[in-house]
């Protein structure tokens, strides 16, 4: 039942090819508000599947998820409203090519929560100013770095005034030495309270920010904990044997 | 050299200046325009129709099935109606569709300049339908998928993000499309209607010298077709600096 979690998700089931494949299997979790969850696993257990059903990206088959209180999964829900408070930060960016880092990040606070233009400028510009980017406003996407790409994707995200953020591996397309810049935006995020989900490959971030880690196997939850639980303390085989191959 | 010369006035006074057959080709011009003017605009409301129901089905077909309901049923068949019109259309010879629309569909109508729009309406509608969902589909989904994460509705995310970068895509092939469009109305005559290429016949009939009629009705397509070419390349180019 329905306490002070934020997202919760009973039973949660993925299935392709009529149970063939489960790229999730039977997931159940509560996320709390203030929460930075880092979901871990090897490639194909369905980490990417699981954080694109939190804001229906990916339809679940099976079980629900209650997003403040509501059965986002039931098809009455008008979903995009709560996409509203739900912002998502992709592998690739996803930026609009065709249009400048500023009108990227206003269009969604303009056409949706019918901010004057004015306002949902000044707050963008806020908002670069945090990850270093206002000298970029006017850019477009392809004159920016990749490090410089995602963080304007986060900011984008941020406009909306979302109560969580989900990132489903924001730093894989980028190259090393990029990826520092990006993860201290995200650090800089979990100190201020936002709730957060991530699905990442590093295991630095995961244990330095996460206030709980998941581990996820074949559409399982296999473990989850405290990042010291699992990164000094795992108890299942298959987390040993995971982070004896990424660590 | 000098007599080539007078042979060259004479034919042309005999082609278009006795009996003012100049007009001829002035009002088969005009007819031509007409035509390919309005078959244009029926052609591209059928594509975007088109286009929008394809795309719709196939970007949210996995939706509509796990979401069950009455969406999908019905979208399945419009869809199927948009694969049959498409499948007909491509498959046959406008020549065909012409004389269908002509001699059995709209038999019982006089005006063979509104058949020919509609008949060549219907047959543009398709290939402009194409290229808009070519343009559509070619568009990463990654774009599809931030504006929905954002919280745009489906076609909220069509209007604001997707269609702005589809329309600059495809305008090159719309237009080429336009320029086909253009020169396929020269079969008009087969319905008895007096556009370009028939006014240029009609004359060459009546004088027995084929030469300077039809050369003439080639060199005025040939020059519209440059000038509307010239225009779409200005276009392209306005475009693309708009975007840096
Ligand atoms: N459209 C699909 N059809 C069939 N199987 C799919 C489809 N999408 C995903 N899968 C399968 O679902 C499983 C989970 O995929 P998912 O992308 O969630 O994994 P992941 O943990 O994010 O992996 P990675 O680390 O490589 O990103 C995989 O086995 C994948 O092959
Ligand atoms: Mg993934």
């Amino acid at each position: 039942m329905s306490g002070n979690h934020l997202i919760e998700i009973d039973n949660l089931q993925k299935y392709y090819k009529g149970g063939e494949i489960k790229a999730l299997d039977g997931i159940t979790n509560n996320i709390s508000k203030g929460e930075v969850v880092v979901v871990i696993g090897p490639s194909g257990s369905g980490k990417s599947t699981l954080l694109r059903s939190l804001n229906l990206l990916e339809i679940p088959t099976g079980g629900s998820i209650r997003f403040d209180g509501v059965d986002i999964t039931d098809r009455h829900t008008n979903i995009d409203l709560h996409r509203r408070r739900m912002g998502m930060v992709f592998q690739h960016f996803n930026l609009f090519p065709n249009m400048t880092v500023l009108r990227n990040m206003t269009l969604g606070p303009t056409q949706l929560l019918k901010q004057p233009v004015e306002e949902a400028e000044q707050y963008a510009m806020e908002l670069l100013q945090t990850v270093n980017l206002a000298d970029r406003a006017a850019a477009y996407p392809d004159q920016l770095s990749g490090g410089q790409k995602q963080r304007v994707a986060i900011v984008r995200a941020l406009c909306m005034h979302p109560e969580v953020m989900l990132f489903d591996e924001p730093t894989s397309a980028l190259d090393p030495e990029m990826v520092g810049e990006v993860l201290d935006v995200m650090k800089g995020l979990a100190e201020h309270g936002m709730t957060m989900v991530v699905v990442t490959h590093e295991m630095g971030f995961a244990r330095e920010v996460a206030s709980r880690v998941i581990f996820m196997d074949a559409g399982k939850i296999i473990e989850e904990g405290t990042p010291s639980d699992i990164f000094d303390h795992p108890k299942s085989d298959r987390l040993q044997s995971f982070l004896a191959k990424v660590l | 050299m000098a007599e080539y010369w007078q042979d060259l006035q004479n034919q042309f006074r005999l082609n278009f200046i006795d009996d003012d057959r100049w007009q001829w080709i002035v009002r088969g011009l005009g007819s031509t325009i007409v035509i390919t003017f309005f078959a244009l605009i029926l052609g591209v409301v059928i594509g975007v129709v088109i286009a929008s129901i394809r795309s719709t089905y196939d970007k949210n077909l996995e939706t509509y099935k796990l979401r069950g309901g009455i969406v999908y049923p019905i979208m399945r068949v419009f869809n199927a109606i948009c694969n049959i019109y498409l499948t007909i259309v491509r498959g046959t010879p406008v020549v065909v569709q012409l004389l269908i629309a002509y001699f059995i569909i709209f038999a019982s109508s006089r005006n063979g300049i509104m058949v020919a729009v509609i008949a060549f309406g219907i047959n543009s509608g398709a290939y402009v339908a194409e290229i808009l969902r070519g343009g559509i589909m070619s568009i990463d989904h990654g774009q599809f998928e931030a504006g929905r994460s954002l919280g745009f509705n489906y076609l909220q995310t069509m209007r604001f993000i997707v269609i702005p970068q589809v329309f600059k895509n495809v305008l090159p092939s719309l237009c080429n499309e336009f320029i086909t469009l253009l020169k396929e109305t020269s079969i008009a005559g087969y319905v008895g209607i007096v556009d370009l290429t028939k006014a240029g016949d009609l004359i060459r009939g009546r004088t027995f010298s084929p030469f300077m009629p039809l050369i003439a009705v080639a060199l005025i397509y040939l020059v519209i077709v440059l000038i509307l070419t010239r225009l779409v390349h200005r276009l392209e180019r306005r475009l693309r600096s708009n975007e840096r």
